[in-house]
């Protein structure tokens, strides 16, 4: 079967990919995670089977490619107490530098790259589940706990968010 | 003020995360050309020109120019079959045609006659191939029936099939199939119309 052309594929799933990326490894990583990704996509497109979610297949890559990124650097780390520079997010525009990026970065792995594949990516915990391994039910856990702990660090007045509202 | 107990839905969550700016996706866009082509995976290539016949759509392979289309041939689609019958490794990557975009912009300003072009003839085979590979053979400015170009062609009496050929010529404007007319001195038929075939052979008699 034919595939549509792979400029679509970009048009169409390029921005969601993006803020994926920019959730789970945060807005400096993100544009090379990106990067790699579609590169590795575009290089296996011809053999995607026509009938595949695009985006969850898009999703499982840049999970991979995240994966390896942090093996590379575990093999690369030096033993350190410093931690590494924050560059300035040259990548990513200033509002990501919000409340919820900064709960979002906070969150356990697990719970980000479940929240990030669902709720960004719209991917069903099913596919999650595929994405990360162990199951549906478990996705599904991790989700709820992440936006729980989210919504909790979004509650808080003292991270710069308003509780108003909260009144009734 | 209405007061709500959960404010935050998981949508409005959301909500507050930035939509990805234009400018990181045009950044990342260039970056992907650019390191597709690199790693030898970018198949197609292909832009857009303004031309005194509208919009034209080009498209490259490595081998060179595959594909020269009118709008009226719906460039979506023709993209589509390009996906289909060379590569859906397809990306808008303007820079692979450069050199084809400028020298059909200067052959449409009356500064160029021959075009100086890698084409890759793919889209075509057999004797419609044979048959445009006879074009280039008709000088700028002159015309040849559709009879002479069968003959020369190899087949004189494939007079319908080397209107085909011309009818299918993926590559118009630079495969002159503009020049090939019909025996009792009308234009006949093309691909962009026939009003951009006067015009092709209106700004070549002028030159």
């Amino acid at each position: 079967m034919s595939r549509e052309p792979f400029e679509l594929v970009v048009q169409r799933h390029g921005p969601t990919v993006l803020r994926v990326c920019r959730a789970v490894v945060g807005p400096d990583a993100a544009e090379d995670a990106w990067s790699e990704t579609f590169l590795a996509a575009l290089r296996a497109y011809p053999a995607l089977r026509s009938d595949s979610n695009v985006e969850a297949w898009l999703v499982t890559i840049a999970h991979r490619r995240a994966l390896d990124q942090a093996r590379a650097r575990a093999r690369r780390a030096v033993p350190t107490d410093d931690l590494p520079e924050q560059e300035a997010s040259a990548g990513a525009p200033a509002e990501w530098e919000s409340d919820l990026a900064s709960a979002l970065a906070e969150l356990p792995l697990k719970q980000r790259q479940t929240v990030a594949y669902h709720y960004l990516a719209g991917l069903p915990y099913a596919d999650v589940a595929r994405v990360l391994g162990g199951t549906a039910d478990a996705a599904r856990r991790a989700g709820a706990d992440g936006i729980a702990a989210l919504r909790r660090t979004m509650r808080n007045p003292s991270l710069g968010r308003s509780a108003e509202g909260d009144t009734s | 003020m209405t007061a709500t107990e959960h404010p935050l839905a998981e949508e409005d969550l959301f909500a507050t995360l930035p939509e990805v700016d234009a400018d990181a996706q045009a950044r990342l866009h260039a970056r992907l050309v650019a390191t597709a082509s690199d790693a030898g995976v970018l198949d197609v290539a292909y832009r857009t020109i303004d031309t005194p016949l509208g919009v034209l759509l080009l498209a490259a392979t490595e081998q060179g120019l595959v594909r020269v289309a009118y709008a009226c041939e719906d460039h979506d689609g023709v993209l589509e079959r390009l996906a289909s019958r060379v590569s859906p490794r397809l990306l808008h990557a303007p820079a692979r045609l450069d050199l084809a975009a400028r020298e059909i912009e200067e052959y449409f300003a009356g500064r160029r006659q021959q075009f100086d072009l890698p084409l890759d003839f793919r889209l075509s085979q057999g004797f419609r191939r044979t048959v445009l590979s006879h074009l280039r053979d008709i000088a700028y400015g002159r015309t040849a029936s559709y009879a002479a170009l069968a003959a020369a062609a190899g087949n004189p009496r494939a007079v319908r099939a080397a209107g085909t050929a011309c009818a299918t010529n993926p590559l118009p404007v630079v495969v002159p199939c503009h020049r090939v007319v019909r025996s009792d001195g009308t234009v006949g038929q093309y691909v962009g119309g026939t009003d951009a075939k006067k015009l092709l052979l209106a700004l070549e008699s002028a030159a």
